[in-house]
């Protein structure tokens, strides 16, 4: 249905746009008009934004559905409602599912499945390797085919340096892009938090942060060598950020991401054993996320994601070392990123560029922006409206979230995917 | 930050999950009963009947001889009905959650759980969903706490050193996996000691240890030098595994507790250890059997101080019944914990 978004400000990045315009979307779901109405364009639906913030779809580099195999946690049909309502229209979906996606067949199953909702876009990201096991390779230009939009062991480590060699130079032959989970499995030896204060106060055996450092060493010498397309997934310490940087400047193909929980919470937030803060890689020092924090504002880190792990509650209710990582993260990736803007570490755009565009050309897919011709994947929300994160409010199945019982400003109030109207408050 | 998990609206202990955020009242309180509970065990009849009717589990999930045994006594000390559960051996292999467990045994009426666990913040986890009548002490989580432990080796310490303040103190061995130490450096720290450090090669020292407020030497010359007492710890012999340490023979060249090292110390120090002990590993037989040693002093006082725990989380105090034990000094205070802290 052709429409009109009218009387917001428009802010697209990609595109530098800021400013009051109307958004004009044609009946096949595409940008016709940015500012002016084309000549001859009849709008059967006007949705007044006056006060609002227009912008592109949010993109998340990582959300896991649990769907196939841990339907208990949450569901493709519960995750991408989740989303549309937190404004992210596109999502890409680690492998680690069971059965791993390590073949055309369970790529392509997942598209389909998420396109029957016609909510969220589906992106998943293939297996590097064969089942995750870091030994053989999984068939990378056949998972291309079928949509992959990066390849990765997720958080299975590719132990053998001489096949996580191989699974480069590989990708470096297809021109994909490898998604690195860098850390080093003996340094981490089973930790549950940063090796750090409250580590050693609450007696949580600890990850270091070299875990980090030297996985990212090995890689990034790897990547020097082969010269594959990298994004190093979810920093979590200063000084990785920093390794990244550094390689940027020589040249290197590499980028990188952070979770919205790091660059707000620290190891310091696990208080007594708060099992909503168990996440991998771990909350670290104040030092990591004042670092990461830098990173982000200086451009090294290009894109901030959800790192969304719905839980059931069950998940949670275990001595800490013993539960089950990752926070429900869909509905507060936008609130937290938007509280950047309010510590002025980033401006509006800046921080809209950082879930939009930036992580879009990451995974090289064609959204991100509201150019004329784009699809019209629209996120509107209220910059003002002052909201309290409620359990029994959360749209996703998974209620596993630090965050409860904080209050945000800036609130989605409706979601566009393809043209269409699939969220409004 | 344990404020308000431990204690209950009125500032009354409720639970003992760590010595972490007691105050220096509270600690005090505890060692002033059981001083008072002390000769219970030395009388004809050693039974008194603050906790009579009340049933009290005894939840080990992970084995343990000595600190089951001493829970045991104070309960039965104080006429409570003693329940050992051995779960580790039971539920837990069955694939039965912790929480299902405490769950069940909430449902037989329990008043008080007694547990200890493999994990770190199991007994913060239970504490937080058990209904509000139901008390829980922390018998030993993981490498985090082990609260009676350390307000045992305090008793023992008032008993044989008395006041704190001018004391120097170290801790010697395994400190970074050892839930002893944890709680005995909270629990030195909020009494005042003039000095606290910790001893141990780099490896078995958690990586923050000095954020906790003590000095940490990676010499015994260093460590040792005019301390008044010297509180060993254990070393678990798989520790050799993780490459924390070389050899039993290494580290007891280094780190064993031998009469030469000790005479590094004050010359009365005191030696502690919370065992069992591993004789020629950490600790020389001369040292554990010697004068200066309080090793088995210490288990005796940890039945009175545990008794001490569950009377006050009981709330029955040898205040406010008649107890029959000597005049104590909480004899004449006013009754335990009620007054609102800080």
């Amino acid at each position: 249905m052709s429409l009109v978004i009218q009387g917001g400000r428009l802010i697209d990045p990609a595109n530098h746009v800021d400013g009051k315009k109307d958004l004009f979307i044609d009946d096949n779901g595409f940008v016709i008009g940015v500012g002016k109405s084309p000549p001859g364009f009849k709008a059967r639906k006007t949705i007044e934004a006056h006060g609002k913030i227009i912008c592109p779809g949010l993109v998340d580099l990582r959300a896991r559905l649990r769907e196939p195999g841990l339907e208990y946690k949450a569901t493709i049909e519960s995750e991408v409602h989740a989303a549309v309502a937190a404004g992210i229209t596109t999502l890409c979906c680690p492998p680690d599912t069971l059965p791993v996606i390590d073949t055309p067949a369970m790529a392509q199953m997942l598209q389909s499945r998420a396109w029957r909702f016609g909510l969220a876009f589906i992106h998943p990201l293939g297996a590097l390797t064969q089942r995750l096991e870091g030994k053989l390779l999984a068939d990378m230009e056949a998972l291309d085919e079928a949509g992959c939009v990066g390849f990765t062991n997720a958080l299975s480590p590719v132990t053998d340096t001489l096949v996580m060699r191989r699974a480069l130079e590989y990708a470096a032959t297809l021109d994909l892009t490898v998604f690195l989970h860098s850390e080093d499995p003996w340094l981490r030896n089973g930790g549950c938090v940063h090796e750090g204060e409250v580590g050693t106060r609450l007696g949580l055996a600890g990850i270091p942060e070299a875990a980090e450092t030297v996985g990212v060493a090995r890689d990034l010498a790897l990547i020097e060598q082969t010269g594959c397309r990298a994004h190093f997934c979810g920093l979590s310490s200063a000084r990785a950020a920093v390794m990244v940087a550094q390689a940027q400047k020589k040249g290197l193909p590499v980028s990188a991401d952070t979770t919205a929980h790091h660059l707000h919470l620290t190891e310091h937030d696990i208080g007594d054993f708060n099992t909503q803060c168990h996440v991998r890689p771990p909350l670290r020092g104040k030092h990591d996320r004042e670092g990461l924090r830098k990173a982000l504002s200086n451009g090294t880190i290009g894109a901030i994601c959800s790192d969304h792990q719905p839980h059931e509650p069950d998940a949670k209710l275990a001595p800490f070392a013993r539960s089950e990582p990752g926070i429900s993260a869909l509905e507060t990736l936008l609130p937290l990123t938007l509280r950047l803007v309010d510590e002025k570490l980033l401006t509006l755009p800046e921080a809209i560029a950082l879930l939009t565009h930036k992580p879009a050309e990451i995974i090289g897919v064609e959204t991100g922006h509201l150019g004329v011709g784009a699809t019209a994947d629209v996120c509107i929300f209220d910059p003002e409206t002052r909201w309290t994160l409620a359990e029994d409010k959360l749209v996703s199945r998974g209620h596993n979230t630090p965050f409860l019982g904080q209050t945000f400003r800036g609130k989605v109030t409706q979601t566009l995917v393809g043209g269409k109207l699939v969220y409004e408050r | 930050m344990n404020q308000g998990l431990q204690f209950d609206d009125t500032g009354r202990l409720r639970h003992l999950l760590t010595i972490e955020g007691l105050s220096r009242q509270t600690i005090l309180e505890i060692l002033d009963t059981a001083e008072s509970f002390i000769s219970v065990g030395e009388r004809e009849i050693k039974k008194i009947p603050l906790l009579r009717g009340k049933t009290v589990v005894n939840l080990f999930f992970e084995s343990s001889t000595r600190t089951r045994t001493t829970f045991e006594i104070a309960a039965k000390r104080l006429s409570a009905d003693v329940i050992n559960l051995n779960v580790g051996a039971s539920s837990a292999s069955k694939g039965e959650t912790l929480l299902d467990t405490i769950r069940n045994l909430e449902a037989m009426h329990t008043d008080l759980f007694v547990v200890r666990h493999a994990e770190s913040g199991a007994a913060h986890l239970i504490a937080r969903h058990v209904p509000a009548h139901v008390r829980i002490i922390n018998a030993g989580d993981g490498r985090h706490a082990h609260p009676t432990q350390g307000l045992l080796d305090m008793f023992t310490i008032r008993r044989h050193k008395g006041a704190f303040e001018k004391l120097k103190i170290a801790i010697v061995g395994d400190i970074m996996h050892s839930r002893v130490a944890r709680s005995q450096i909270h629990a030195l720290k909020t009494l005042g000691v003039s000095e606290l450090r910790v001893v141990a090669p780099k490896t078995l020292l958690p990586t923050a240890v000095e954020k906790l407020g003590v000095r940490s030497c990676t010499r015994m010359e260093d460590g040792l030098d005019g301390v008044d007492v010297v509180m060993m710890l254990r070393l678990q012999r798989e520790r050799m595994q993780g490459a924390h340490i070389p050899s039993e023979h290494e580290y007891f060249n280094l780190y064993g507790l031998t009469p030469a090292k000790l005479a590094l110390a004050a010359k009365d120090a005191i030696v502690m250890h919370p065992g069992p002990m591993n004789r020629g590993l950490e600790i020389d037989s001369a040292v554990a059997d010697g004068p200066q040693s309080v090793i088995l002093p210490q288990v005796t006082y940890g039945i009175a101080v545990r008794m001490a725990v569950m009377a006050l989380i009981m709330g029955g105090t040898p205040a406010s019944q008649d107890t029959g034990t000597r005049d104590s000094a909480s004899n004449t205070r006013a009754p335990a914990g009620r007054k609102k802290r800080k």
